[in-house]
């Protein structure tokens, strides 16, 4: 009993001390940025739009740039960060696997080769009307692409009203090749501009972020953020094994479909905005792992904090460190990411205690 | 003496047509986009550009300026943060809701016209020219341009030979693409009194060793970049299938400056003679008798 107390309070302090990082995250990423702006004049800007009046004085521009640009942005890497990561650590726990991430069911590599189709197609289609339809045909693309390739998966390991993870594990293996080579031939047809345009799309940017976008998908992020935290218990349960689960009264099944349904959506929507950002899946949920344990009722909520806070961190590193130009989010949360994930491991390996779930 | 007159006076009368034309504030101008960059600093208007994006890299000064990376890939922010009066873009610049957060930002943003051509490169000297208010400085441009491009005409008149060239755009020895039809390397070929060994597709395609051997070129045009990131003319001839060309076979390999040929910038004029030079060694008495063997 004093052991369940004691975990408890840990994972209420390691919980409030990331709402504080992502508090913090939120700030120094609305102060700073290519363009200065002072907090104080932050604050005065923002208080502006709720009808307040602050004593700090800011130029028009200053508050088009913080409004138009960055305040968006803000939201969509909080939005992008926490949905990965959530998707991740539900991921993780289906497969009772540290390396599940939600690329493995094929999302990742069906919104790539949809959005590659578009770059490279959609002007040769489309002609003159790809640039008008452009800004909304590659996201819309990319999220069905995610979202069919992803159903494609789940059609294929599920005979009988019974999915096999395993099955899903190796089918998504296939579809991510197939979708590989799709995304290759459209590479050997594309021109030079193209093809740097598909370079820089898997590579990531929230540098697109406006308020249409974010009314798109926000609900689609937030509304899986939202929800996640109801999987939480029947993934606790799956822990112990399928059938343990399902002799203690879990629909399997339904959870299956709905860590499938939400990973899909979630990253589909994520993938459409930001293109590819690896990392925060994978790493984010095994940071909390090993702070707070296997308990999803936490890990959960946590991982939505947490990637938040690395996405906004990411960015912020992308923006400023070459200002005026800007970095592609995926080098920096890869670069971040990777030796971590490395260190993690041989860390692991040392103390010879493996993962534990 | 009445035609120098008559000269005088149209381009009184064309400036001031064009001066009908708003011209922009032109304080801090940012230049995204190689040729914008070069024509900004030919009319005479460096001085005003306070930024520029990774393709401006001529002339020397231009570099020297903050650099806003990919113009395919702007920055909003980044670009604001220059406090430009006036942004003007090579079309392609995007992604176009940058460009309507730098319009939003009440930032005057202009997209200039590119098409590889004589008419194409005039039209946007013009272009750039009336927005800057210039327009003196781009008809002289524009003569000294067309006094390069007749004489790159005479020579070609003088050339006996129309050889077959193939254009290699190298980035390392793994990424090696031939231009076929409807590229600015055929565009530059053609006018240079050449003809581009392929003619199959559209674009640039990756080179297969057979299908090189196959166009047999006499000649092989390269970026100087290009031609130093696969380990200069030794390295092409390692790759394979190039030693079985004549252009192989003889070392007739030409390389220039990514601006400078593919720009369709101010030295069009210079690029198209250089290379007209390069690709009909005929013209040069000493150096035809000396490659013949």
């Amino acid at each position: 009993m004093s052991m369940r107390v004691q975990h408890q309070r840990r994972a209420r302090l390691v919980l409030g001390g990331l709402v504080a990082l992502l508090l913090g995250a939120v700030g120094a990423s609305l102060a700073l940025g290519a363009v200065t702006i002072t907090p104080g004049q932050v604050l005065a800007i923002l208080g502006e739009q709720v009808g307040l009046a602050l004593p700090w004085a800011y130029e028009t521009r200053q508050e088009l740039v913080l409004t138009v640009i960055r305040l968006p942005r803000v939201l969509l890497a909080i939005s992008v960060g926490g949905g990965l990561a959530v998707s991740g650590a539900v991921m993780q726990g289906l497969f009772r696997n540290p390396l599940a991430d939600p690329g493995l069911i094929g999302v990742s590599s069906g919104a790539s080769l949809a959005a590659v189709v578009t770059i490279v197609l959609g002007s040769t289609v489309l002609g003159a009307w790809s640039d008008t339809l452009g800004a909304f045909l590659l996201p819309a693309a990319a999220f069905a692409g995610g979202v069919v390739a992803t159903l494609v998966v789940y059609r294929l390991a599920t005979r009988n009203g019974q999915t096999s993870v395993t099955t899903m594990l190796l089918a998504g293996i296939a579809i991510n090749a197939l979708a590989g080579a799709g995304t290759g031939l459209m590479i050997f047809i594309a021109d030079d501009d193209q093809l740097r345009d598909l370079t820089f799309w898997t590579l990531g940017s929230l540098g697109g972020a406006t308020w249409t976008q974010l009314a798109v998908v926000g609900p689609c992020l937030l509304g899986g953020m939202l929800a996640a935290p109801l999987l939480a218990r029947p993934l606790n349960a799956l822990l112990l094994g399928e059938s343990e689960a399902r002799h203690l009264g879990i629909r399997t099944e339904r959870v299956k479909r709905l860590v499938v349904l939400l990973a899909a959506g979630v990253v589909g929507a994520a993938v459409a905005v930001s293109g590819i950002i690896g990392f925060v899946g994978l790493v984010v949920p095994h940071l909390l792992r090993l702070a707070v344990g296997p308990d999803h009722r936490v890990l959960i909520p946590g991982s939505a904090i947490l990637g938040s806070t690395l996405l906004l961190g990411a960015d912020l590193l992308a923006r400023t460190i070459v200002a005026p130009a800007e970095l592609p989010i995926g080098i920096v949360t890869a670069l971040v990411g990777a030796p971590f994930f490395l260190w993690l491991l041989l860390r692991d390996r040392q103390r010879g205690v493996g993962y534990s779930f | 003496m009445m035609r120098s007159a008559a000269l005088l006076l149209a381009s009184c009368l064309l400036a001031f047509a064009a001066h009908a034309q708003p011209t922009a504030d032109t304080s801090r101008i940012v230049t995204l986009g190689g040729s914008v960059t070069e024509i900004v600093y030919a009319l005479g208007a460096g001085s005003h550009v306070v930024g520029v994006d990774a393709s401006s890299l001529y002339p020397e000064a231009a570099t020297e300026k903050p650099s806003v990376g990919y113009f395919r890939r702007l920055p909003a922010e980044g670009v604001l943060s220059l406090d430009p009066s006036l942004v003007l873009a090579l079309e392609g610049t995007g992604p176009p809701t940058v460009l309507d957060q730098l319009r939003s930002a009440g930032v005057r943003t202009e997209l200039i016209e590119n098409e590889p051509t004589v008419e194409g490169t005039t039209r946007k000297i013009r272009r750039i020219a009336g927005l800057l208010g210039r327009e003196a400085q781009a008809d002289s441009l524009i003569q000294e341009m067309e006094a390069a491009l007749a004489e790159a005409r005479s020579l070609r008149q003088r050339a006996t030979s129309s050889p077959r060239v193939l254009f290699i755009y190298a980035r390392g020895s793994g990424t090696m693409n031939v231009a076929g039809t409807g590229t600015s390397a055929e565009a530059m070929i053609e006018l240079a009194g050449a003809k581009n060994a392929v003619s199959g597709f559209e674009g640039f395609k990756p080179m297969s060793a057979e299908a090189v051997a196959s166009a047999e070129p006499e000649v092989i045009l390269m970026l100087t970049r290009g031609l130093e990131s696969i380990g200069g003319v030794d390295g092409l001839l390692e790759q394979p299938g190039i030693t079985l060309t004549p252009a192989g076979e003889n070392q007739r390999i030409v390389a220039m400056d990514d601006l400078l040929l593919l720009g369709f910038g101010p030295r069009l004029g210079t690029a198209v003679k250089q290379l007209t030079e390069k690709l009909h060694p005929e013209l040069d008495p000493a150096s035809s008798s000396a490659s013949r063997q």
